[in-house]
């Protein structure tokens, strides 16, 4: 509900958004269909790389590096990695997808950097999904030091030739008061920006959900059923993002 | 406000006043202190308004978010929060070390320090009380990472004692540590303008150049550093000091200038723009990106030179167009906001409480944009009621048990500093 008042306010002050859905509470029931807005999911930096490999039916070779968030734990399957993979195998049929997924608990963006060169070096992936900056905004690291340690993790990928999609934090409202996140999704914006990497919006996205009363995420419920679902939603939201910005044609798109 | 800034008039200070006053100024002529007269309500108004759009900004994006002026340019409410917290403080404490004298000047200043220090307190208190329960009734395993963060309930006694060292401050408690040691620096301030205010100025703004050279910075406990950098946002402080000993009646010929309004709406409205970006990203394309990439970030911690500047445009258009004696300011709908302003230590404590409260009544509460709104207008009710009450117990209830006259020199500033 409130994205509609959201949407409407700006749709107020740009007519583009005219087409942009301004949906209202009574969606509640159905199924969560997890829309995103295009404009979450459209990037103006491409992932050469991986339209290359399509293109010359090579497989694609997805490695995934992030933290805790990256997982549901005792639940990978439905993790968003899993997801992610399930999606590109359906949106991509004639193409062979491998993902790995390297989790990296308690690491701050820092630390990462400096094995990202070495997992690529390993793992020989097309492309890597970096998701990060919860740590760092939990232990309140400096935000130029930060902003810094991505830089230099996304040009050490570049540089051993990969494609990369940096993610950032979810969007977790009952720990709005505790952990503040704005100045890391600002960084990782600015950074990805720089450098031209395309960057999932994983917080705007979620945030959406939540506005949209697609997902209750302020719920206290100890079940991993929500978990899943998200998870679920992500991992194609995801596949999407990254369809799109590798130019890989609207006609597996939707 | 009388009660807890500075019984200057009554004490015995006050016979020896008109006298010492001369004397005072005839030494220091460096700096001139507005005639008292009037209140100034306009400082009372934007510290009220200050006050509401710190409220609304601590509570989740609702419908009023809209309204904060953080969504059309770059500076906040913090700026004019630190501004006018300078500017009464040099006018109150600035005329109490003319005609008291450093040490009694200096006294007082301690004495509202520990003022803001016990509120800060406080507020830990009930920030500790109301993560605790979230801590334990909260177990979603789409947020076992985010979760870590309650680890520090592990170690209160390290916790506690980092909080009332000021180093471990939770999110949205961060304005009144910054207060705290910009208040403990005033006597330094206060002197140094005394002997030559632009001087001091000049200082101000070589602090704030050293800082971003060298990276200045408070470091936070567990980890981290200061969320409003001490050393650069002295400067707001410093020139509203400034501002407030002379310095706004030197500039007024300035302010007054066709120029600088022209320059002042041309910088609003390209900030209005970029941050138009933000929230619109198909117009992203309207900033060059070689703009984009010299402008971003625009750093809150350090005090962004483009914040600044924003808030200098948005300060000298106001003065500009809202002039002192504008009759709205005592029309009864500006009173709520005046009243808050008028008290706005206990007013801005009330407004972290209320956050604090919203924010837990959202996460209990499923509920839609009403309910979101609905909790940011309360909020503000209970902020007026609050200042109402506050004033009342100034004017009626306390008036017996303090002889204090009404013209109290604190009374003047717009209350407490």
């Amino acid at each position: 509900m409130k994205s509609a008042w959201t949407m409407l306010g700006l749709t107020l002050l740009a007519a583009s958004l005219a087409a942009a859905p301004a949906r209202a509470g009574d969606t509640a029931e159905p199924p969560p269909p997890c829309e995103v807005p295009a404009y979450l999911l459209s990037t103006e930096n491409a992932l050469p790389k991986v339209t290359e490999a399509v293109k010359a039916n090579r497989p694609l070779s997805v490695l995934v590096v992030g933290s805790r968030s990256s997982t549901i734990l005792g639940n990978e399957p439905s993790a968003y990695p899993a997801k992610l993979q399930a999606a590109l195998k359906e949106a991509l049929p004639s193409a062979t997808v491998d993902l790995s997924v390297e989790l990296q608990g308690k690491s701050t963006a820092e630390d990462t950097a400096g094995t990202l060169v070495k997992l690529v070096e390993a793992k020989k992936p097309t492309l890597v999904i970096w998701q990060t900056g919860t740590v760092d905004a939990m232990r309140a690291i400096d935000p130029d030091d930060f902003r810094a340690a991505i830089h230099d993790g996304l040009a050490a990928l570049r540089n051993a030739g990969t494609d990369v999609v940096l993610v950032n934090l979810q969007y977790s409202p009952r720990t709005e008061t505790m952990i503040s996140a704005p100045p890391y999704l600002d960084n990782m914006k600015v950074v990805a920006t720089q450098l031209e990497v395309p960057l999932f919006d994983r917080f705007a996205i979620m945030k959406q959900w939540s506005d949209a009363g697609y997902f209750d995420l302020f719920s206290t419920s100890h079940g991993v059923d929500l978990a899943k679902k998200v998870h679920a939603c992500l991992g194609r939201a995801l596949a999407k993002f990254v369809i799109d910005a590798a130019h890989l044609g609207p006609v597996q798109q939707n | 406000m009388s009660s807890i800034a500075d019984p200057i008039a009554g004490s015995p200070v006050a016979e020896a006043k008109a006298e010492a006053k001369a004397k005072a100024v005839a030494a220091s002529p460096a700096i001139t202190l507005p005639a008292a007269g009037e209140r100034e309500l306009r400082l009372d108004l934007f510290r009220g308004l200050a006050l509401w759009l710190i409220f609304i900004d601590h509570l989740p994006t609702n419908l009023l978010t809209w309204l904060t002026i953080r969504n059309y340019g770059f500076s906040d409410a913090t700026e004019i929060f630190i501004f006018i917290s300078g500017y009464t403080a040099a006018f109150v404490y600035g005329r109490a070390m003319l005609e008291a004298g450093f040490l009694i000047a200096t006294a007082r200043i301690l004495r509202r320090v520990w003022q803001i220090y016990v509120a800060h307190v406080f507020l830990f208190t009930i920030f500790l009380a109301e993560i605790s329960y979230v801590a334990t009734s909260f177990e979603n395993p789409l947020y076992t990472e985010e979760m870590g963060i309650m680890d520090f309930l592990k170690q209160p006694d390290v916790t506690i004692v980092q909080a009332l060292l000021l180093r471990f401050r939770p999110v949205n408690m961060d304005v009144l540590p910054l207060y705290i040691v910009l208040m403990l620096f005033l006597p330094l301030i206060l002197w140094l303008m005394k002997w030559k205010p632009d001087v001091t100025l000049g200082l101000s703004v070589v602090l704030y150049a050293v800082t971003w050279q060298f990276d200045l910075y408070l470091s936070a406990y567990p980890n981290g550093f200061w969320a409003f950098n001490p050393f650069a946002w002295q400067l707001l402080f410093v020139f509203g000091a400034w501002c407030a000993l002379g310095g706004a009646r030197r500039m007024s010929r300035i302010l007054s200038s066709n120029i600088t309004m022209w320059i002042c709406i041309a910088y609003l409205v390209a900030a209005f723009f970029v941050t138009l970006t933000w929230y619109v990203p198909q117009l992203g394309h309207i900033v060059p990106k070689v703009i984009e990439q010299w402008m971003y970030p625009i750093n809150k911690t350090d005090l962004d030179v483009l914040r600044f500047a924003h808030f200098l445009a948005l300060a000298a258009l106001t003065v500009r167009f809202l002039p002192k004696d504008w009759p709205g300011l005592k029309s009864p709908w500006l009173r709520p906001l005046i009243l808050c302003g008028q008290h706005s230590l206990e007013i801005f404590c009330l407004g972290v409480f209320l956050a604090f409260a919203g924010h837990f009544v959202l996460a209990e509460v499923s509920g839609g944009a009403v309910l979101h709104a609905l909790i940011s207008v309360a909020g503000i009710l209970i902020m007026c009621g609050m200042a109402w009450i506050i004033s009342w117990y100034k004017h009626s209830a306390d008036k017996g048990a303090s002889k204090k006259g009404a013209g109290g020199n604190a009374d003047l500033a717009g209350g407490e500093a």
